[in-house]
Order: structure tokens, then C-alpha cells, then sequence
């Protein structure tokens, strides 16, 4: 476990660089410094609309949307959120969103 | 890093089969972060439960999967294992190999990794053992660049595709499973690294029903080869062997006697649908009863081969138990012409069929296999547009809990009641 400093505010996180707090910690400032980290140039309206769509997804449902929900959404297929997201829709998408580590068989 | 005590592994230094034990502590000498697998192993032992944290997310840009990261839970004593992440590397078709290309690999994982590999892994992969999170980039930029190698799969994907020896050096293999493979894995490259299935998704192919890639079993998408003429027969080779100038089975249990060859024991009697006989000293089967089983091939393979029109079987559906029981393939396309002509075009039919109708209807984490069972063979046999045969099944269902469309049914299923009132009062 770690603190990042960042823009004013300090975030918990684990080795990965997700939020342990999730959501609760999450505000603008962790936006810029993951956009850093995850080899994202300017942040875009696409961009966000990506992030807003995992927030409201997940405030409603509990879990990550699968990755055809998320597409079908935002209307975005993967090529373009990876064009997006580097690093993918979870390591890069749902970290930056401040949603918990995907698990699993990963 | 220091070297630790082992006590308990050092017992597994005993014995004649090649330890893991010496094998780390040889490669500690040069790649001191070995001693901390040993040491966190060895406590491991001790405390009998893992040392390792709970799951990892890293990778590389552009990809979704290919390598499984991996920290330690006591990582102040045993700093060399703190990150401790897995690369799976693409493996070559039946993971032939030159002796310049390991080497290349070797040198590579010298530099950025722990030393330590998997070769292979279940799946296909070839396994890199342990790195750290800034190694990956540097270690995936001299892979494509210098090595011309690629990451395999992980994740909710295409996992790595793999495949018997088939026509390399085997006699029985009805089709070419390496450029099968081969040409899979090309084709296919964005679903291995980009996730974008509900859950894994596995492809193997064996040559012949042998299976010696374990399809039926390992993978969701299993091409097993197979043929749909007769067997080849050598009558001369089958006296051969009866005379006892060929050992059975390639000599396979020459370690102890089992007396000699007798055709009627170990092949007629052992056929399952009892489809060969002999008449004089000369072998006949039957070979619209024949299943092609492999076993009087497997026992005779100087007499008999395999037919000469051939293509593969195609099973759908192999899982592990979890989450509702572990499952075989079930058999779904019964034969079907595998031709590198037209680059596997009707392979690539099939499996297409399969993935746009999973990916709409699978629910998160349910293999393939689970989505047949809960929505049913004949429900996933008609989006495959295969007509239902019987050789789909392995006997008729015995519970009378019989389905039927609206349009299968002479009046359909809108009944008024008050008509059926007019002939039963209440």
C-alpha cells in the first residue's frame, strides 16, 4: 500500500495503483495523474464519457460492466477505447474511474 | 539477497527425477532474487498456505492480457519476490524450437526477469517466472523488436490456441493442426490481447482421436482430426504382425512379456462395435460400424492407417468445474473439410457462429459450455444452423419435459377458455 500526492489531494493505493477506497477518495486530481501513468494524452469528452459510464454502472450495479455492456453504452467499440485507454478498459478505464481491481482469472 | 535456510526443500534434492529444488538454487548463483522463491517457498511449506497476494493487474499498452501479476505478502523478507509477475509468450505451433531462438529468449529474461521459466505452460504458453512492473515495458519492446515474439492470452479472451504435433511427425494426424493453429492465432490476434468475451475462451486441436492436446477436455473450441472412408490396410503387415515381426503397439509395453501377439485378444475382441474379423489370415472391418477409435491403428500401426479422406470433428464446450461442473466437449459438427487453401475459411465459420452468439447471450463469467447447458443443446445446435442428428447425443432424454414451438403445434398456444368451457363444465 501507498499515498499518492497529487494536484493538493492524497489517495490510498494498492501495488496495481488502484484506489483501495474507491470512488470515496476519487476527484479530479486522480483523473490527471492517472491520464499520466496509463499514456493518455489530453482528456477528451470521449474520454469521459467512458469514465462517467463506468461511475454510473458501478454506483448502480456494484461490479465493472462487462466489456460489451460498456461498448454498447458508450457506443464506442474496443478498438476506440483502447485507442482511448492504453493500457484497456480495466487496468486503464476502471482505474481511472476509481473502481475496484478486476479479479479473477485475469 | 541473501541465501535462506530450506530445510524441507532440500529433502526434495532426493531422488532421480530432475528437482526444481537444485534447478533454483543453480540459477541463484547468477539471479540472487532466486533465493527469495526458495525462502518463500520454504515458509510456505512451513505455514502450508501461500505467500502470494491476491490477484495483480499489469500489462503492457494496447493489450488487455498477457501477463499475471504477482506480489508477495512478506515482501521485507523476501524483497526479490516483491513483484513477482508472470509473461506468457506465444508459443510456436507444438513448440518446435531452434536452439538460437531460446537462447534469444534466455538472454532476455536474463535481463529482465528472475531467471526462472515454465516451459510450458497448460495452456501453450511459453512462461516467463517472475519480473517486476518497469521491467514489462522494456521487456515487450526487445520481444517484438528483437525477438519478433509476441504475449500470449490472459484474461476474458482468446486464450493462447494449441495444437498436437499433427503432420510434423506423426502417421495419424487427419489434419495439418499447426497451420490450423497457426493460422488461428494470426487471425485472431485482437481477441488474445484485447478481453472482450464474457469470460475465457480456449481453442485446441488435436490430429487424430488420440488427442494427444487434450481438445476434448481443455478447450472450448476442440478440432480433433478424423476421417470418413476406410481404414488403410497392409494385409502383408497384418501377417507381420501376427508372425511377431513387429512388436504391437510400436513396442509401447515391451517392459514386460505379455505373451505374444494375439490379433483376435488385443484388437478384434477389444473393437468397440465389434466391427473386424478375420477370414483366413486376412483382417476385415466393417467400416460403416467402425467409430474410429484409434485402437487397432494404435495397436498396428505398420498395417493400418487412418482413411484417405479426411478433415475433423468439432466439439464445443470443455470446461473445468467451476462454476456448475467440469464438462467434455460436445460433439457438434461431425465432420467438416479442414483446407489451408481456403486459409480454414469454414473453421473460421464455426467458430464466428459461436462468439457473436456468446457474446450476446453469455452472462459475465459463464464459459461456453454453461451457456449450452442453461440454454440448451438444441437452442444452441439451431445458432449453429447444423441439422440435429443423432450422433449429437449419447442416448435420447429419458424425462418427457419436451419443448415445442408455437408453430410445431396444430393451433399454436393461444387457447380461449371460455371455448374449452363450451365441452367441460366446471
Amino acid at each position: 500500500m501507498a499515498t499518492i500526492e497529487h494536484g493538493g489531494s492524497s489517495f490510498d493505493v494498492d501495488e496495481d495503483g488502484f484506489l483501495t477506497k474507491g470512488m470515496e477518495e476519487w476527484n479530479e486530481h486522480w483523473v490527471t495523474y492517472v491520464k499520466d501513468i496509463e499514456g493518455i494524452g489530453d482528456m477528451t469528452d470521449e474520454h469521459w464519457k467512458v469514465v462517467n459510464a463506468l461511475q454510473d454502472y458501478y454506483k448502480k450495479n456494484g461490479i465493472a460492466p462487462m466489456v460489451r455492456i460498456l461498448s454498447k453504452t458508450t457506443g464506442f467499440p474496443l478498438k476506440r477505447i483502447y485507442e482511448l485507454f492504453p493500457s484497456g478498459p480495466g487496468k486503464g478505464a476502471c482505474k481511472m474511474a476509481g473502481l475496484p481491481k478486476p479479479t479473477g482469472c485475469v | 539477497m541473501p541465501k535462506h535456510e530450506t530445510p524441507l526443500l532440500d529433502e526434495l534434492e532426493k531422488g532421480p527425477w530432475p528437482s526444481f529444488v537444485t534447478d533454483l538454487k543453480r540459477q541463484a548463483e547468477t539471479k540472487p532474487e532466486c533465493w527469495d522463491i526458495l525462502g518463500q517457498l520454504e515458509l510456505s511449506f512451513k505455514d502450508r498456505i501461500t505467500h502470494w497476494k491476491h490477484g495483480g493487474i499489469v500489462g503492457v499498452f494496447g493489450y488487455g492480457g498477457g501477463i499475471v501479476g504477482r506480489y508477495s505478502d512478506s515482501p521485507k523478507e523476501f524483497p526479490g519476490v516483491a513483484h513477482f509477475h508472470t509473461v506468457r509468450l506465444n508459443q510456436p505451433s507444438s513448440k518446435f524450437y531452434g536452439t538460437k531462438k531460446l537462447r534469444e529468449i534466455c538472454d532476455l529474461w536474463e535481463k529482465y526477469g528472475s531467471g526462472m521459466t515454465n516451459m510450458h505452460g497448460s495452456t501453450g504458453d511459453l512462461v516467463l517466472l517472475g519480473t517486476t512492473t518497469p521491467n514489462l515495458e522494456p521487456l515487450f519492446y526487445d520481444l517484438t523488436h528483437d525477438l519478433n515474439m509476441d504475449l500470449g492470452g490472459s484474461g476474458s479472451n482468446l486464450r493462447t490456441p494449441a495444437c498436437c504435433l499433427g503432420k510434423a511427425r506423426c502417421e495419424w494426424s487427419c489434419i495439418d493442426t499447426q497451420a490450423l493453429c497457426h493460422h488461428l492465432t494470426m487471425h485472431y490476434q485482437d481477441e488474445i490481447h484485447r478481453p472482450a468475451f464474457p469470460y475465457k475462451f480456449k481453442f485446441k486441436m488435436s490430429g487424430c482421436p488420440n488427442d494427444c492436446v487434450a481438445a476434448i477436455a481443455r478447450s472450448d473450441f476442440a478440432v480433433i482430426g478424423t476421417w470418413r472412408d476406410d481404414i488403410r490396410m497392409d494385409q502383408d503387415a497384418v501377417k507381420g504382425y501376427i508372425n511377431g515381426d513387429f512388436p504391437a503397439n510400436g513396442g509401447s509395453h515391451a517392459g514386460r512379456d505379455w505373451g505374444k501377439f494375439n490379433i483376435k485378444k488385443e484388437v478384434l475382441d477389444l473393437c468397440p462395435t465389434n466391427c473386424m474379423w478375420m477370414e483366413g489370415d486376412e483382417l476385415k472391418i466393417d467400416n460403416s460400424e467402425c467409430t474410429r477409435c484409434m485402437h487397432c491403428i494404435n495397436v498396428m500401426p505398420r498395417a493400418l492407417r487412418p482413411g484417405a479422406d479426411q478433415g475433423a470433428t468439432i466439439c464445443v464446450g470443455a470446461k473445468a468445474p467451476i462454476l456448475d461442473g467440469a464438462q467434455f466437449a460436445t460433439m457438434t459438427i461431425p465432420f467438416l473439410k479442414i483446407d489451408p487453401e481456403t486459409e480454414f475459411e469454414a473453421v473460421i465459420e464455426v467458430i464466428e457462429k459461436i462468439w457473436d452468439w456468446w457474446m450476446e447471450v453469455g452472462k459475465n463469467r459463464e464459459r461456453v459450455g454453461e451457456t449450452i447447458m442453461r440454454v440448451g443443446l438444441p437452442t444452441f445446435l439451431k445458432v449453429m444452423e447444423v441439422d440435429i442428428i443423432p450422433q449429437h447425443v449419447r442416448e435420447p432424454r429419458s424425462n418427457p419435459y419436451v419443448f415445442w414451438q408455437d408453430e410445431e403445434v396444430p393451433g399454436g398456444f393461444e387457447r380461449d377458455v371460455i371455448e374449452f368451457r363450451k365441452k367441460h363444465a366446471q
